[in-house]
């Protein structure tokens, strides 16, 4: 039963809630409880922007149980405007013609789910930001 | 006064041709295409429901409307195809937007009016002073049976609109409404398809209720089709609203800026909602909106909007509908179609 795992994990899922540290402004995602660029312990709770460019991804074509029906499909690292950099699925892109560099928009989707009954979880997965 | 502050809509990247459908089927496509006025449809990938494509269109909506979703006071999910038959979906947009914890939600249901529904309560829920702010939301990712005529035409997508009573960018006029006990259209519980009653499904049940909420509503603001800039019908093919529209005396140039369908398909809940987005992305100051909701069971809502001076400053803060609709599009087969809304399904 992943319900607890995830619903914990909801304000970074949903909203892309990151931890900047008050002390020298770093952004941190996932929120840590100490800096480690300066050790400070004080965070302010900001919302990443979700939007940035490709700095590298992979084509999954053997997928793993639960993503069966979606190969061939990239997961990806986007490094946002603030410069914080994520990994996430990378979805409604032409997987042979996507490239490093390419712009990124964050949208909110459906993760995975417990198979025909149980939980849906959702969260961000990038797609290319082509202004739509 | 009360109004709209921001909109936005989502529509899925995925389109597929009535040619497409109708050679799976041996069915004539020409008939659908140029007796109905469909061409092609939104498909959503499979990782869209009416959950994704709802936060989606509401951030474009927050966007244009420059609030803090904290301020949001209420959230209205009209959809017929809501992920879970027991879990709100208003639960799932209200926190992916940041509008929780003091946030009062409920999912509507009325076939195809279940959007217009949430924007109607949002309005008077405002106007009643209770809360400053409200969204209400119209989608749907619906689905027809195979080979069944509603299989040309079951499309998905997402309009969002904050109401609010300062900053508007549509200050509403009125709301008026036509309903009746009506069965066109049904789906019961634990059966993945509706069925219809054919063609039931015009004179006495859209063409009805359309007509007598559009002339209610005329009749309440003294108001004639001339004095009206745009016009907006539900849309549940290419056909029916421009006949509706022409019978009750409203030109092209009016209906033509909302008017998705053709190649957007009936996105139900979403589907008069998304053509009064695409129309407010056109609209100048001082425009007259007309919009009439059709929902089968059944029932019509219809609302007059007069645009504000505002709602040139917001227009490009976030994607425009027809942009979404023209440029934003992949057209699949079949057999991808089949995949993506789970028709077949891949052994484990
Ligand atoms: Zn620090």
């Amino acid at each position: 039963m992943q319900v607890p795992r995830f619903w914990r994990e909801i304000p970074r899922y949903y909203r892309l809630e990151a931890a900047a540290c008050v002390q020298c402004d770093a952004i941190h995602f996932p929120p840590r409880k100490i800096c480690p660029s300066c050790g400070a312990n004080a965070f302010e709770t900001v919302r990443l922007s979700g939007r940035g460019a490709l700095t590298t991804f992979t084509i999954i074509r053997t997928p793993p149980s639960g993503f069966t029906d979606q190969a061939p499909y990239a997961v990806g690292i986007v490094e946002l405007d603030e410069g914080v950099r994520l990994m996430a699925q990378i979805t409604d892109c032409d997987v042979d013609t996507l490239k490093t560099g390419d712009r990124m928009i964050a949208k909110f989707r459906r993760i995975r789910e417990e198979g025909r009954t149980g939980v849906i979880m959702y969260g961000y997965k990038f797609v290319p930001d082509v202004g739509v | 006064m009360v109004g709209i502050v921001g909109y936005g809509t989502q529509i899925p990247r995925y389109r597929i041709r009535v040619e497409d459908i109708a050679s799976v089927w041996g069915a004539d496509a020409p008939s659908y295409k140029r007796g109905l006025n469909l061409n092609e449809k939104s498909v959503p990938g499979p990782d869209e429901d009416t959950a994704t494509l709802s936060v989606n269109a509401a951030r474009n909506a927050l966007l244009r409307a420059g609030i803090d979703p904290q301020l949001i006071g209420a959230v209205y999910v009209g959809s017929e195809s809501h992920p879970y038959a027991v879990k709100p979906t208003g639960t799932i947009v209200s926190e992916a937007l940041g509008a929780c914890p003091r946030v009062h939600t409920a999912d509507l249901e009325f076939a195809c009016k279940a959007g217009t529904e949430g924007l109607f309560i949002a309005l008077h829920e405002v106007q009643s002073g209770v809360i400053t702010h409200a969204l209400a939301i119209g989608a749907d990712t619906s689905q027809g049976a195979p080979g069944d005529a509603l299989e040309y035409s079951a499309a998905a997508g997402a309009a969002a609109f904050i109401v609010g009573s300062e900053d508007l960018i549509a200050e509403l006029l009125t709301t008026d409404v036509y309903m009746t006990d009506t069965a066109d259209f049904w789906r019961r519980e634990h059966t993945p398809y509706p069925e219809h009653g054919g063609r039931f499904t015009g004179v006495p049940a859209y063409f009805r209720h359309v007509t007598g909420a559009a002339k209610a509503i005329m009749d309440r603001a003294e108001m004639a089709p001339e004095d009206f800039d745009y016009c907006i019908f539900h849309q549940p093919n290419g056909k029916f609203p421009v006949q509706v529209a022409r019978k009750l005396g409203f030109t092209e140039e009016q209906w033509a800026p909302g008017l998705l369908s053709p190649t957007l398909g009936n996105t139900y809940s979403g589907s008069s909602p998304m053509g009064l987005a695409a129309t407010l992305d056109v609209a100048n100051p001082g425009a007259h909106i007309l919009l009439v909701s059709y929902g089968s069971g059944a029932g019509s809502d219809a609302f007059i909007f007069r645009t504000t001076e505002r709602l040139s400053d917001v227009r490009d803060r976030a994607p425009h509908t027809r942009t979404q609709l023209d440029e934003y599009r992949v057209h699949i087969p079949y057999g991808t179609y089949a995949k993506f809304r789970r028709k077949i399904l891949k052994a484990e």
